[in-house]
Formats: structure tokens, C-alpha cells, sequence
């Protein structure tokens, strides 16, 4: 094992190093962004089921068949 | 139980006779498969690691093609309906169709390991047996197991023929290595020693965990 | 699989939420979301002071190995991500034995999402692990590490896991045979990872570094980044559970309001 690390130059190691870090927080990002995009959806959605249930008047909706 | 699994296993092997849709298409497979093999290597005849690697991949490919139609039948024409009106242990079909597997795979190792030592290994089968059998005996009950399972898995989904090998290959891997570790030294020429304990070991180990988990888990797949 | 079919959170077959004539109340037996990201907070303030801690630990603290040199600081990342993957992938068959002797659905929301979660981890360490084989061999994949070898394989075993959900229609079968798959994959891990270590070990030597003998300092170091890894994983699925009831709820209140 001496002999492969020796065979390598020292500097290229710090950006394998480098580069899997990056790699893996990349990734959490990746996820993070993902997730907010999910949510913000969600949240328009939320929106616009508050604006729709205001627009009809209660008594309407409980007459509606509900599924 | 007994009665339940005997009557559930003349069945299959009953319909397998009369239809012949499994055990005749794979031993031709691996047949196949081995002269694939002379030109893809080209080679004449192969020993040691090479034949074991051989051997095991063509024999778990055409096990796949068994696995595959395994519970099509029931499926297409409602046999797993029939089965669950019936009120028996629905382990009983786990057990039947495994048992079934396995007597597939024994004759297709009837007709693909002879041809294998006519085509393509260099020493001769006679020295490699009985412990070449006891290899094959070990990775054949896992193979059963978890290809019944992920047969069952598989059937009740929209693509079914994709998902079995795909779902059954990684999960054999363990066998393959079993299999292709013990009977390695087997076929040398220059035969010496028998199978290491560890494979064997390896492989029985195997054949009981996931016996058992298929055992615990197939109530759940039928419930419908 | 040419359409897809929605994967567990998008079905609101949650059998807690009968529909209600009053929209401004909530559905009766439902439970709100406050309940359910209760533990997120103190999870995301743990792994937000653990992630940095261990991350300080591995650049200044640990010392640098004697004989890979600073190439070896990436083994604090691998294998901390490897160990929580496999164990995700475990938990997830755990969750999904709850799951099928409980008959609740939530059991297999969270078994899809620790299963979920631990693919992303486990891309992750195969990536890191190529990088580090890479700067360790010259090459980019190496049959003679066990670990990486049998992540292959039980990376390529999950693989299957949301094409067969996404194959089966009905939801409450889609979700019991997701747990059958669950349970076996989670079973199978240890057992490959024995297989493959045998198998390699007859070969050669491990390469890159194991995780016994370790001076102090260093074993010091990758209990903490296991740790921050642990949390990381933690906070990450409750996160995405959370979000996962959050639409369900949506969907919910929407169809009881007689919308869509």
C-alpha cells in the first residue's frame, strides 16, 4: 500500500479529497433544492384551496356530495 | 399441510409434463448458451475459475427463464383465486411451487451439466462428481427459494418478466459466489482437493435464512 | 412500466381522513402536522452543530495517516455514509415488518422513505468510494474492496424497489409488496456483505483501509462524522416525511371541499 500512495503525487490528492467532499454536499443541495420546490408547491396549493373556499359561501359547500 | 403441498405439486408437475413450457426451453437455453460461450471466448475448452463462472451464469440465466413463468399460469387464469377459496395453509403454494422449481432445475442440470463437460470442460465430469452434486444441490434450494418468491413478487405486476430477473439476479449473487467459490477447484485438471468448507458453508447459511424469510413472508404476497 | 402509477404519498388513502361536510374544521381522527415535524427541529439543530464539528475534526483535529497520506481523509466520509446507508436499507425492512403485522400505512411511508433516503446515500458512497479508488489505485472502481463491491450489488438491488412500486396499481398492494421486498432486501444486505468480503478477502488484502486500529484521534474523529451522518440521515427523512403528509393533507382537504 506504500508503494501505491508513493506512486501518486501528493498534490492531485487534495482535490480527490476535495472533490468527494463536494460531491456529497452537492448532493444534500441537490435534495434540499428538490424539497423546496416540492413545498413551494404545496404552498400555492394551500393558497389557492384558502382563495377557493372563500369565494363560496359555506352552506354551498356542505350541500355538495362530497366523495 | 402435507396433503395440501403433495396435491398443489403433482399439480405442477402434472401441467409441466402436458405443456413442457418450462424445463425443455431452458435446458435448450443453457445448451445454447454454452456454444455462445466457445465463440465468445473462443475457446476450446475451459477449466478452473472460467469453467465455474461459466457453468453458474448459464445455469442461473436459464433458471431465470423457469422463474419467469413459474406463476403465470395462475395468475392468467385465475388459479390464485381458486387457491385462496380453498381453505388450506397458504404457505402450502410456497412450498409446491418451490419443490417444483427445484425438480426443474435438477433436470435441467440433468441435460445442461453433461453437455457442459461434453462441449466445453477440459477435465473430465467423472472426477468432479459426487462433490460437484453437493454444490449443485445447496445453490439449487436457494435459487428455489428466492426465485419463487420473486416469482410470486413479480407476476402481479405490469412487467413482470422484466422485474423477476431484475429483482432475482442481485439477491442470488451470494449464491453465485457460493457456487462458482466451491466448485471452482472441482473442475481442474489437475483435481486435488474438494470444495472449500466456507462456500458450502456460505451456501447453506443462505438456503436457511432465506428459507425461512420466504417461509415468514409468502402469506402476505397471495392476500388478495 | 410505460405509465407510471404515484408512488405512496401522492394516494391520500390515509384511512384516518373521512371526508367532512364543515371545510373549516379538520377531518375528525386526523392527525395535524404539528405532531408530525415535532422532531425536526431539535434533529436539524443537532446536525446543523454536528455536521460543521466533524467536518472541523477531519481538517484540523485528525491527523494525517502515514502511509495514504491526505487522500485518507475521505475514508471519514465513505464510510460513515456507507454504514448509515446499509443500516437505512435495514431499518427500512424493519419498518416494513411493523408495517405488515400493523396493517397502518404510515409504517410504509416511512419505510419508503428511509429506503428512499439511504439510495441517495448510497449514490453518494459510491461516488466518494470511486473518488477515493481512484486517488488510492488509479482507477476508478476496484473489485479488490469488499465494501464497494457488495454496495454495487445491493445498490443494484434497490434499484428495483420504486419501478416495482410504480408497477403496481392498487395502493394498499403496492404498499404490502413493497414491504415483502423491504424485508427480504434488508435481510439480504448483511448476508452479501458477508459473501462479498469472503469472496474478496480470498483475493487480495483490503486496500483501502480498514476501520480497526484506529489511534484515538482518528477513531475520535469518525465517531463524530458517523454521528453527524446518523442526524444528517435522520433530519433528511423527517424532512421528507413531513413534506410527504403535508401534500397528503392537501390532497385530503381539497377532495373534502369537493375540489378535483
Amino acid at each position: 500500500m506504500t508503494l501505491l500512495a508513493t506512486s501518486i503525487p501528493g498534490s492531485s490528492n487534495n482535490g480527490y479529497v476535495a472533490a468527494a467532499y463536494i460531491v456529497f454536499f452537492t448532493i444534500v443541495l441537490v435534495y434540499v433544492a428538490i424539497m423546496a420546490l416540492r413545498l413551494t408547491r404545496v404552498e400555492r396549493g394551500l393558497r389557492e384551496l384558502g382563495e377557493r373556499s372563500e369565494d363560496q359561501p359555506a352552506n354551498e359547500i356542505r350541500e355538495r356530495e362530497t366523495v | 399441510m402435507r396433503r395440501t403441498v403433495g396435491a398443489l405439486l403433482r399439480k405442477e408437475l402434472l401441467v409441466e409434463l402436458r405443456t413442457l413450457e418450462s424445463v425443455p426451453g431452458m435446458s435448450l437455453f443453457a445448451v445454447t448458451t454454452f456454444v455462445v460461450f466457445h465463440f465468445a471466448l473462443n475457446q476450446n475448452t475451459v477449466s478452473g475459475d472460467e469453467a465455474a463462472g461459466i457453468l453458474w451464469v448459464t445455469l442461473l440465466f436459464a433458471a431465470m427463464l423457469g422463474v419467469n413463468r413459474l406463476f403465470v399460469a395462475d395468475q392468467d387464469q385465475g388459479g390464485f383465486d381458486a387457491f385462496l377459496l380453498a381453505p388450506v395453509d397458504r404457505t402450502a403454494m410456497l412450498l409446491a411451487k418451490a419443490i417444483a422449481l427445484l425438480a426443474y432445475l435438477a433436470v435441467l442440470e440433468l441435460i445442461a451439466v453433461p453437455a457442459f463437460g461434453l462441449l466445453l470442460l477440459a477435465p473430465p465430469l467423472s472426477q468432479t462428481m459426487p462433490d460437484l452434486l453437493v454444490v449443485l444441490v445447496l445453490a439449487d434450494i436457494g435459487i428455489a427459494a428466492i426465485g419463487t418468491l420473486v416469482a410470486a413478487l413479480a407476476v402481479q405486476t405490469r412487467a413482470r418478466d422484466l422485474l423477476g430477473p431484475l429483482l432475482a439476479l442481485p439477491l442470488l449473487v451470494p449464491v453465485v459466489i457460493g457456487a462458482a467459490r466451491a466448485s471452482s477447484p472441482l473442475l481442474v485438471l489437475t483435481h486435488s482437493s474438494g470444495p472449500q468448507g466456507r462456500w458450502l458453508a456460505t451456501l447453506a447459511l443462505y438456503d436457511l435464512v432465506f428459507g425461512l424469510i420466504a417461509y415468514a413472508v409468502f402469506d402476505f404476497l397471495l392476500e388478495d | 412500466m410505460s405509465s407510471r402509477t404515484s408512488p405512496p404519498e401522492e394516494r391520500s388513502e390515509n384511512p384516518a381522513t373521512p371526508p367532512q361536510g364543515s371545510p373549516n374544521r379538520a377531518p375528525r381522527g386526523f392527525r395535524t402536522n404539528t405532531k408530525y415535524g415535532r422532531g425536526l427541529r431539535p434533529l436539524s439543530i443537532a446536525t446543523i452543530a454536528a455536521l460543521p464539528l466533524a467536518l472541523a475534526l477531519v481538517f484540523f483535529y485528525a491527523p494525517i495517516e502515514a502511509e495514504e497520506g491526505f487522500l485518507q481523509k475521505i475514508f471519514y466520509l465513505h464510510v460513515p455514509l456507507a454504514i448509515v446507508t446499509l443500516c437505512g436499507f435495514v431499518i427500512g425492512g424493519l419498518l416494513a415488518i411493523v408495517h405488515l403485522r400493523t396493517r397502518d400505512r404510515q409504517w410504509d411511508l416511512r419505510s419508503y422513505v428511509a429506503i428512499h433516503m439511504s439510495l441517495i446515500f448510497g449514490v453518494a458512497t459510491l461516488i466518494t468510494g470511486s473518488i477515493w479508488a481512484r486517488g488510492s489505485w488509479g482507477h476508478w472502481w476496484v473489485w479488490s474492496e469488499p465494501t464497494l463491491v457488495s454496495f454495487l450489488i445491493v445498490m443494484l438491488l434497490y434499484a428495483t424497489y420504486q419501478p416495482l412500486r410504480f408497477a403496481i396499481e392498487d395502493p394498499e398492494r403496492q404498499a404490502r409488496y413493497a414491504s415483502v421486498f423491504a424485508i427480504v432486501a434488508g435481510a439480504f444486505v448483511p448476508l452479501n456483505f458477508l459473501a462479498v468480503r469472503l469472496s474478496t478477502e480470498y483475493l487480495h488484502p483490503r486496500v483501502l483501509g480498514s476501520s480497526s486500529n484506529l489511534p484515538a484521534p482518528m477513531a475520535f474523529t469518525f465517531l463524530v462524522s458517523l454521528v453527524a451522518m446518523s442526524l444528517l440521515f435522520a433530519t433528511l427523512c423527517s424532512y421528507e416525511l413531513m413534506a410527504k403528509r403535508t401534500r397528503m393533507l392537501l390532497k385530503a382537504r381539497s377532495r373534502t371541499l369537493g375540489f378535483r
